[in-house]
This record gives C-alpha cells, sequence and structure tokens, in this order.
C-alpha cells in the first residue's frame, strides 16, 4: 500500500511537469527561438544588446508579420470548429484592391473606403460558412471555391492592374501618397509603433476576449470538439460557422487595408500564399487543426515564432531558399510534438 | 484501488451494500459452476470431431470481465447459432475468433491443434471469415473490385486485370446463385444485396469458417430467407457456420446447435430438439430477478410527455426505424423501454428530442401544450432533456473541461449580459458536481481524461442543469462501471422523486424491471406490448421483444 502511494505521488508529480510542460509549450518555443536569436545575432555597433533584441528589431518583427498574424487571428476561429479557410490570401488581396480603387481612383473618403473593404472581406467569408453549413461541403473546398473567387474579383475591379495613383488617367488621387496610407505605416507621435502593428495587437487581444469569454467562444470549441454533442446541447451549428468564417473574412479585409497601406498600392496579387502562412502560425502555436483544441494567445505565439525565425535567417542574410526550407522544417515539427502529446 | 473506492460508494450508499454484495456473490457460485448439472451431453459420434476448439475462453476490458470461460465449437458443415441477451457476450467471443482481441485467456484449436489467434491474419489463416453487422465493403467501389480488394488479379505490366476480376466475380456469385452485375458499385445495391456480396468476398478466399454477427438485424424480411438458402448451400459444401441472432424463429430454421451464453458464462449447448424456445429463453435470462436495484416508488402525476403516432424512417433501408409509436409518460414516472437491437428503441428517443430533423414525424405534448419538435435546440427549449447511448460521439466534448462539459447546455441564461464569467459558470456547476460525486483530478479537467461513468455524470449534470421535465436516457449505464450504475439508478429514482418523467432505454434487462413503473416493448419499430410492474418479468419482456410465445 505503502509503495503504491509513493509511485502515486511520483506519477502525479510526471503528470503535473507534463501538463505543465504540455500547457506552456508554446511559451517554450518560444523562449528557445529567441534564445537562438541572441546567440546568432550580428554583431550590433550601437550598443551592448544583440541586435536581434533591440526595440528596432522586435518592432520590425510585429510590423512586418501584422497581416499574417491579423490573418491568424480569423483563422484561429475556423480552425477551432474543425474547419480551414484557404480563400483569407484572395480575400485580402480583394480587400486591398478595393480599398485602393475607392480612395485613390474615385477619392472615397477613407471613412467610407474602409469599412466597405472590410465589409466586402466579411461578405466573402459569410458566403464561405454560408456553403459549409447548408450544404455540408467540405470547407477545404469551399473556401478553395473562394480563394479563386475573390482573385478574380480583384482583377476584375482593378482592371488588373496594381491601383496606384497616377496608374489610370481618370484616378482622381494622380500623385503622392494619399495621407491615409502614410499615418497607418509610420510611427505614432512619442511611440514608436505603427498604427497597423497596434491594430494587429488590439484585433488579437480582443478576439482573444471574445473566444474565452463569450458564449460564441465556447461553442466554436464545442463545435471543433464533438459538433453532434454541440448539437444535442441546442446549439446552433450553422449559425456559428457561418459567424466564424464571416469574422475571418472580415479579418482578412481588415489585413487588406492594412497591405494596402503598407504597399501604398491596391495589388490584386496581394496576399497570394498568405494563407499558408496564416495556418502556419495557427499550428506552430498548437492550436489542432482537428478543433476544439487552442486559443488565441497560442496564436500569438505562433505567429511570433514564424516572425522571429524569419527575422534571424534575414539578419544573417540567409538567402529566401534557406528560409523557406527552415520554415518547412518547423511547421512538421510543431505537428510533431502536437501528435505525440495526444497519443 | 477499485475496492476501497467501491467501499467509498457502499458507505455513501447503505442501502446498496448488502444487495450488490449478495449480487456478487451470487455471480460468482454462477460461474465458477456454469451448470453443470443442467447441461445436455453432446452427442459425439466419430465424423464431427470439432474442428475449432475454443476452451475456456475469458476476456476483460479493463477491471470489466466480459467473458469467464466459454466454451464453443465449430463443425464443417454444421451451423451453430449462438444466442444471449445483449451484453451476454457474443460478440467478444466472436472477436476473440477474428482475432481482433490478442490478449484473450484459454485456449483455441484448429483440427486438434493449439492456435494462438494473435492477429485478424492468424485468424483469416485459419480460414475464418467474419462477417460483421457493420459490413466492410467499400460503397463507391464495384462488387468486382470489392470482392478482391486488395488481392486483384493481375495481368500484362502488373496492371490489374479487369476483365479477368469481373469473370472471376461472375463465377463465384454464380456459384453461390447470387444475381448481382459485379460492375455495379456497392453502393448502389440494398442492404441484403451488400451482405451477399460481403458473404462472396469472405468465400472467394479459402474458408471453412464463416461467422455472421446477427447478419439479418438490417435485412427486410423478404430477403431474409434469401440468405438462408445461400447458407443451407454453404453448410452443405462443408462450411462450418457460427451464426448469432436474437431471432427466435430464424435460430431454430437455420441451426444444427445452439450454444447460449449468459454474462459471459456458457450456460449450455444443445439440439434445437433438445432445447425448445421456452427452455431456451430461460437459459438466457437465467431464473433469479435480482433484487440488487432500488425499487422506485413513484405516484405518477399529470402526464408531461405524450407521444403520437411517432415514425422515423431510414432513407437508407427505405423502411421505418420507428413506426407509429404513441405513448404518455406522467410526471414522477419511469418509463422503461425495452426491445432487441434495431426494434428502434433507442430511436424512439433520438426522434422525440427532434435529433433527426424532418427524417422523424408524429406530434408531442409536453406538459399538455402541442410542441413541434424539429431539432434538439427547440427540444430543450420545451423543457426536454436527451442523453445520448453514443456518449463518446455525441456527448461530451473531449477536449473540454468537466465545468464546461456540464455548463455547455446552459449557457444563455449564464450569460449576462455578453460575457460568460467563470464565476457564474462555478456557481452552476459546482453543486451539481458535487450532488452527482463527479470523480476527477478537478472540475477543470479535460473530461476526456475521466472514466466513462464520469463522463456520463457530467453529462447528466449537462442536462438537470437545465431543469427539464421530460428526461430521456438512452442507455444510461452503457459502458460504464457497477459503483457509476448504482449511482445512476439512484439519481433516477430521486429525479423520478422529484416530478421529473422519465424514459430510458437499456440493453439490460434487470435495469428496466428494476427501475421501470412501466415497460414498452418494441419490435421491429412497432410497440409490442406494455406491461406494467406488476406484470413485468423476464421472460414475458424477453417473450414480447422476440415476438414469440413461449407458453403456448
Amino acid at each position: 500500500m505503502k509503495e503504491g502511494s509513493a509511485e502515486k505521488e511520483r506519477n502525479a508529480l510526471a503528470a503535473r511537469v507534463k501538463s505543465w510542460t504540455d500547457r506552456y509549450r508554446g511559451v517554450l518555443a518560444l523562449v528557445a527561438v529567441v534564445l537562438l536569436g541572441c546567440i546568432f545575432s550580428p554583431e550590433n555597433y550601437r550598443s551592448d544588446w544583440p541586435l536581434f533584441l533591440t526595440l528596432d528589431t522586435q518592432l520590425d518583427v510585429l510590423f512586418e508579420y501584422s497581416e499574417v498574424g491579423i490573418l491568424a487571428t480569423g483563422m484561429t476561429l475556423v480552425i477551432l470548429t474543425g474547419g480551414i479557410d484557404l480563400s483569407v490570401g484572395s480575400v485580402l488581396g480583394m480587400s486591398a484592391t478595393l480599398f485602393s480603387l475607392m480612395v485613390v481612383a474615385y477619392g472615397l473618403p477613407v471613412a467610407v473606403a474602409l469599412p466597405a473593404a472590410v465589409l466586402a472581406g466579411a461578405v466573402a467569408g459569410c458566403l464561405c460558412g454560408g456553403l459549409i453549413a447548408k450544404t455540408k461541403m467540405q470547407p477545404f473546398v469551399a473556401t478553395l471555391a473562394m480563394m479563386a473567387a475573390a482573385r478574380g474579383m480583384a482583377k476584375l475591379i482593378s482592371g488588373g492592374i496594381k491601383v496606384q495613383p497616377g496608374a489610370r488617367e481618370w484616378y482622381a488621387v494622380q500623385s503622392g501618397t494619399p495621407a491615409f496610407f502614410e499615418t497607418m505605416t509610420s510611427a505614432l507621435p512619442g511611440i514608436p509603433v505603427q498604427p497597423v502593428t497596434l491594430l494587429f495587437v488590439f484585433t488579437l487581444v480582443f478576439m482573444w476576449l471574445v473566444v474565452k469569454y463569450t458564449r460564441f467562444g465556447r461553442h466554436l470549441y464545442a463545435i471543433g470538439g464533438s459538433e453532434e454533442a454541440a448539437r444535442l446541447s441546442g446549439i446552433r451549428i450553422g449559425l456559428t460557422k457561418v459567424a466564424a468564417y464571416g469574422l475571418c473574412g472580415l479579418f482578412a479585409g481588415l489585413a487588406g487595408v492594412c497591405n494596402a497601406s503598407r504597399m501604398t498600392l491596391g495589388d490584386p496579387e496581394a496576399g497570394s500564399t498568405y494563407e499558408l502562412d496564416a495556418i502556419a502560425a495557427v499550428v506552430i502555436g498548437g492550436t489542432s487543426l482537428m478543433g476544439g483544441r487552442g486559443n488565441m494567445l497560442l496564436t500569438l505565439l505562433g505567429t511570433l515564432i514564424i516572425g522571429y525565425i524569419n527575422k534571424i535567417l534575414s539578419l544573417n542574410a540567409v538567402p529566401e531558399h534557406y528560409r523557406l526550407l527552415a520554415k518547412g522544417a518547423i511547421i512538421v515539427a510543431a505537428v510533431l510534438i502536437q501528435q505525440k502529446r495526444r497519443d | 484501488m477499485e475496492r476501497s473506492i467501491g467501499r467509498g460508494m457502499c458507505r455513501a450508499l447503505p442501502e446498496f451494500t448488502s444487495k450488490m454484495l449478495s449480487f456478487s456473490a451470487w455471480l460468482d457460485t454462477r460461474t465458477q459452476r456454469p451448470y453443470a448439472n443442467r447441461e445436455p451431453r453432446q452427442q459425439s459420434r466419430g465424423d464431427d470431431v470439432p474442428q475449432i476448439l475454443m476452451k475456456g475462453i475469458r476476456k476483460s476490458f479493463g477491471e470489466v470481465s466480459v467473458l469467464h470461460g466459454v466454451d464453443l465449437e465449430l463443425r464443417a458443415g454444421n451451423t451453430l447459432a449462438l444466442v444471449g441477451e445483449n451484453g451476454a457476450g457474443k460478440s467478444t467471443l466472436i472477436k476473440v475468433l477474428a482475432g481482433v482481441y490478442p490478449d484473450y485467456g484459454g485456449e483455441i484449436e484448429l483440427d486438434g491443434k493449439p492456435l494462438r489467434m494473435d492477429s485478424p491474419r492468424t485468424s483469416e489463416n485459419a480460414g475464418v471469415a467474419v462477417i460483421f453487422q457493420e459490413l466492410s465493403l467499400v460503397p463507391p467501389m464495384t462488387v468486382a473490385e470489392n470482392i478482391f480488394l486488395g488481392r486483384e488479379p493481375f495481368g500484362r505490366l502488373r496492371l490489374v486485370n479487369r476483365g479477368k476480376m469481373a469473370a472471376e466475380a461472375e463465377r463465384l456469385l454464380g456459384e453461390l446463385g447470387i444475381h448481382i452485375s459485379p460492375e455495379k458499385p456497392v453502393e448502389l445495391l440494398s442492404m441484403a444485396e451488400r451482405q451477399m456480396v460481403e458473404i462472396a468476398k469472405a468465400l472467394s478466399r479459402k474458408v471453412r469458417f464463416l461467422i455472421m454477427d446477427e447478419p439479418t438485424s438490417t435485412l427486410p424480411e423478404e430477403d431474409v430467407e434469401r440468405l438462408f438458402t445461400l447458407m443451407d448451400k454453404l453448410r452443405v459444401s462443408g462450411v462450418g457456420l457460427l451464426y448469432v441472432s436474437h431471432k427466435l424463429e430464424e435460430i431454430y430454421r437455420v441451426a444444427d446447435r445452439i450454444t447460449v451464453l449468459r454474462d459471459g458464462a456458457l450456460v449450455g449447448t444443445a439440439t434445437p430438439q433438445e432445447l425448445p424456445p421456452a427452455m431456451m429463453i430461460k437459459w438466457m435470462v437465467g431464473r433469479e430477478i435480482d433484487q440488487f436495484l432500488p425499487k422506485h416508488q413513484g405516484v405518477p402525476g399529470e402526464p408531461v410527455l405524450s407521444v403520437r403516432n411517432m415514425r422515423l424512417h431510414d432513407p437508407v433501408a427505405d423502411r421505418y426505424l420507428v413506426d407509429d409509436v404513441s405513448f404518455t409518460v406522467k410526471a414522477g414516472e419511469i418509463v422503461g423501454l425495452a426491445g432487441l437491437r434495431g426494434a428502434g428503441n433507442n430511436e424512439v428517443l433520438g426522434a422525440i428530442f427532434g435529433r433527426y430533423g424532418n427524417r422523424a414525424s408524429g406530434a408531442l405534448e409536453i406538459c399538455g401544450r402541442a410542441v413541434a419538435i424539429s431539432a434538439p435546440r427547440a427540444a430543450l427549449e420545451a423543457g426536454i432533456a436527451y442523453l445520448s447511448n453514443d456518449r463518446k460521439e455525441a456527448g461530451i466534448v473531449p477536449p473540454m473541461s468537466v465545468l464546461h462539459n456540464m455548463t455547455l447546455g446552459s449557457l444563455k441564461a449564464l450569460t449576462r449580459p455578453v460575457i460568460l464569467t467563470r464565476r457564474r459558470e462555478m456557481e452552476a456547476g459546482r453543486e451539481l458536481y458535487e450532488q452527482l460525486s463527479v470523480r476527477a483530478p478537478s472540475i477543470d479537467t479535460p473530461v476526456e481524461n475521466l472514466s466513462g461513468g464520469n463522463q456520463q455524470k457530467a453529462l447528466l449534470g449537462r442536462w438537470l442543469m437545465r431543469k427539464p421535465r421530460v428526461l430521456l436516457l438512452d442507455e444510461p449505464t452503457r459502458g460504464i462501471d457497477v459503483g457509476a450504475k448504482a449511482e445512476i439508478y439512484r439519481l433516477m429514482n430521486e429525479l423520478a422523486e422529484q416530478g421529473l418523467g422519465i424514459v430510458f432505454t437499456s440493453t439490460e434487462l434487470q435495469e428496466l424491471l428494476a427501475l421501470s413503473d412501466r415497460i414498452l416493448v418494441m419490435h421491429r419499430g412497432k410497440l409490442s406490448r406494455e406491461l406494467s410492474r406488476e406484470e413485468a418479468t423476464q421472460e414475458n419482456v424477453t417473450e414480447a421483444a422476440m415476438q414469440v410465445s413461449t407458453t403456448g
């Protein structure tokens, strides 16, 4: 009996350590990546800090990955239900084009253009969600269709060219850069943070709260964990899915506005393969593609891990082909670790 | 460990202790000497040496022993019917023979030589083919492709020789007298035809023993005879058949010998002549009616649930799973729905709850008010709660915590105005968690880490939190340990005393008899009999479920 209890205690301790490392696996990975970054940081001539740890570098990472981060925020909602959204990159391109078109070509005020661009994304998302909920179409297929359609829409409305001042004779703005584009991407007075970065952080934190503290969030987990159980608990599966995909599209629209501001133009080709980066961020964070497990903070971790690794490699002037190879390896490693936990 | 939990349980339920102990003692005596004096001696002739002999087969799942020492023999050209109530261990025994459970105890001999069934492959090599209830055909592939799946005949360049495959399939089907085009996709076939293909597939390898687990449960009556003709053919050609069925008339139609199991033990083997139906039912249910379950003393009040002309259509088999069922449940009443597998009793509960959407039709009244139930959501709002029998698939949300699983059905009431706070959830969940004595490391443990019984209690918590008027429990004690079962019985009684109307199903007759104020027996989708507590006995419930007369 005594031996048994000693063993039980040991098991309990092991279980606690295991659950702790499970829970903070993402944090541990992030710490590991930051350490790597410090070790491999190029020399910093201005101060004693490793270049990687300087505020500039850190803010750079956030800024560069803000669009992917916003996409990943929406993607997390969809993935929590056990679905996937392949259309976010195209929807981003469509919204970026639409936004630029309204501001640059038609000279509409941002107060009109911005909601319209975001709304266009939301409509695309809701269409996907509606198809998936009503016809039981597989999310992969429905969003693959939207991926093509949204890209087509972007090219249609732009006439196939990059929408920027002076690109066509009839454009309202013929030269310079619209003020809104400038504001979004330049540091705010007083603090060295760009509004785009703030938008990303705000979006993610807001959705973290929504997922954690609202009925909607709980419904996402329930559907991803067991759709039939959720249905028998009185949850409106269809409505919740439409909302999840709709929000995912809405954030893609928002990311489109950010993209247009960063590039100071509306590129109908913008955002291609961004959907894969967004999915990678979610998966690397540790949210399960099967649905029902994960959370928004993990997505933040995932985004940062991808962003940091890219930054480390670029600081060390590693060519892009190696960077892509490294990204592939990291995704595989992250998913393998996840599977191990499940067994 | 288990023992100490058991004791704690008994302390919590003093009235249970003695009864439980006497039950287990009774069970012990029975399993040690399985009716030695009652078992008819098998006539042994020189030529029918058993070709597969299973001796003292034991199998347990965790701590639950499902088979405790069962003997069985299969002979060439002979049909053995394996019968027993649900949960008697028939399926487990078959799976041992199929090599699905390599960790069994006891011995198996093939032609007098010992053989360890350690994998499905070993079983296959021994010439055993099993046709399970869930057929293993690939629906979009053709009949021929299915028959030769994994053993396709090759032609030149190692390409599949489709012509040869179709010709072979045609020949095989022809020999069996099955008229199905080998080029037809399986998904276009009826259930009966699929079963035929499954048999043809089994016979396309060298099969000496064909095992069929309730092959007729999904067949319309007119196709059953086709199957039997085929079975006769096989028997004559020297195949040893093992046939599992609940249907008396079928057993007596096909069986050369009958082996009866009860509670994981062998009751006996006899020829149909030696074992008339009435006696077989006695063998199946045993004599003892157990007192270990608490008797519920209810005084039924006003009707809370009234079901009229409930029907449920199965579009695949194109038949009614539930066919024109009507009944009423009063407040404080526990109604048991009995029936064999496939009788439709489980589906009645799901249909009342709106689980099957517009496939179900009929009228419902809750507390005298007519309600249209098209979806679970509407049913919940009308005051019905439903515990499904597939806890893992349609009950728990595995990764969610116990607390979140419990509050899942009541989130709306806990949200004020938008925010769902832990404090409110805890207020709602804590009390039920303790009242139901859910045993978990903590209320925040993912429910997937709990035992089946505790998962079930957490689910009951989800439904009780809604304070329903009508509780539909579909096999509430399925797959849970004895201690948790007892707690669920106690809870059902308490809830009935508080005025809920409870309808439940169970595969265990003793549960139905002990807990129900009334038992409604179903047969092939229809209500076949209503029995009051006084009228209900193991014999007449079984009789009504099987639709035979044991007395006359």
